[in-house]
């Protein structure tokens, strides 16, 4: 019953989100032909890159993939820290 | 001058070849000249998938190598009037008895004499595969909502692409309404946003499919399978008309769906 109740509010682990989310992941590696020990490489060195200028979040650090028709691209999503006291 | 549609998967498993059958008598029963291509040489099935396995005296590697005029080997359905021919794969061969060049021959020779031509391609991306796309206008990828057919649908349109064949679409079978409402599915928005490509048709999961296989029926032939309504709709959606995609309602869908089955109204 609480089964039930939980899916009907929309629980975020009804097995259609996993099988999406393993989707994304395993096609950004078929698609790219990148492995994923490849793909930590490149979000470490888009850190590394991106530190020297900017105090960013690590943690909340997403290398991410999209296709539109004919073409893919790499999206990053780069939390900056907010400095304590002011607003960016 | 027909055109050539290769239903492809990547997958094995997934419903091209029934898919390839219903689509195909659905163009006959609309009228149109159609024949099939079974290129799955050495795992043949397309013939008793039809209920024609009985019929077969030269197959697809016969006419290639010129040991059989096309018009002999072509099997008629005679449940289509002069609508539905057969072009069985050979079963004692294997992929490399034909060439994609040769196919290429062979299909554009068929494009002449049928308004379509639909090839049931075998699962896998090797030789079979490219022999089976080498004459096709168009492609129409077959992928049930389980991970392992998505996957291998992305893969099969990349290779596509690699060969020109651009702008396939998407059937989506043996989809389950009643996991779907509970999450537990995926539906087909996340399957399009998934692959990227345009919808063809959604095919209901239906027992019937099993039972029209059985029997050598295809299930376009039965007004009462959902599954048959689908693929009709499918045919009728190539032939250029606009068919809305059919509503998913679970079996026995409440009282509404009932009613709305005993009032008659299309799903």
């Amino acid at each position: 019953m609480f089964d039930l109740f939980a899916r009907v509010f929309g629980r975020e682990d009804a097995s259609k989100e996993v099988a999406k989310e393993r989707l994304r992941l395993v096609l950004f590696h078929d698609r790219a032909s990148l492995s994923p020990q490849m793909l930590e490489n490149l979000k470490n060195d888009l850190v590394k890159v991106i530190s020297q200028y900017l105090d960013i979040d690590d943690e909340g650090f997403k290398v991410d993939f999209s296709r539109h028709d004919d073409s893919m691209a790499i999206v990053a999503n780069i939390p900056i820290k907010k400095k304590a006291g002011r607003s960016l | 001058m027909g055109e050539a549609i290769v239903i492809t998967s990547g997958k094995g498993g997934v419903g091209k070849t029934t898919t390839t059958a219903n689509i195909g008598a659905g163009l006959a029963q609309a009228g149109k000249k159609v024949a099939l291509i079974d290129a799955d040489i050495g795992l043949r099935n397309l013939d008793v998938v039809m209920g024609l396995e009985n019929r077969i005296v030269y197959d697809l590697v016969d006419v290639v190598e010129g040991q059989a005029k096309l018009k002999v080997a072509l099997i008629k359905d005679k449940r289509f009037n002069e609508n539905l021919f057969l072009l069985p794969a050979a079963q004692t061969r294997d992929k490399t008895a034909v060439s994609p060049a040769q196919m290429r021959d062979l299909v554009d020779s068929m494009k002449g004499e049928f308004d379509f031509v639909l090839i049931d391609c075998p699962a896998g991306i090797e030789q079979g595969f490219k022999n089976a796309v080498a004459g096709s206008d168009r492609a129409v990828v077959v992928a049930t909502p389980e991970v392992s057919s998505v996957r291998d649908a992305d893969r099969i349109i990349g290779l596509l692409e690699a060969e020109e064949k651009h702008n396939p679409s998407l059937i989506v079978n043996r989809i389950r309404p009643s996991m779907v409402k509970k999450g537990d599915m995926m539906d087909i928005n996340d399957m399009i946003e998934i692959l990227a490509i345009d919808l063809l048709g959604v095919v209901p999961d239906d027992e019937f499919i099993v039972v029209s296989t059985n029997r050598g029926e295809p299930a376009v032939l039965n007004t009462q399978s959902r599954a048959g309504e689908a693929y009709r709709n499918i045919a009728r959606r190539l032939l250029g008309e606009n068919i809305p995609v059919m509503k998913l309602e679970e079996e026995n869908g409440g009282i509404f769906g009932r009613l709305k089955k005993m009032l008659g109204a299309k799903g």
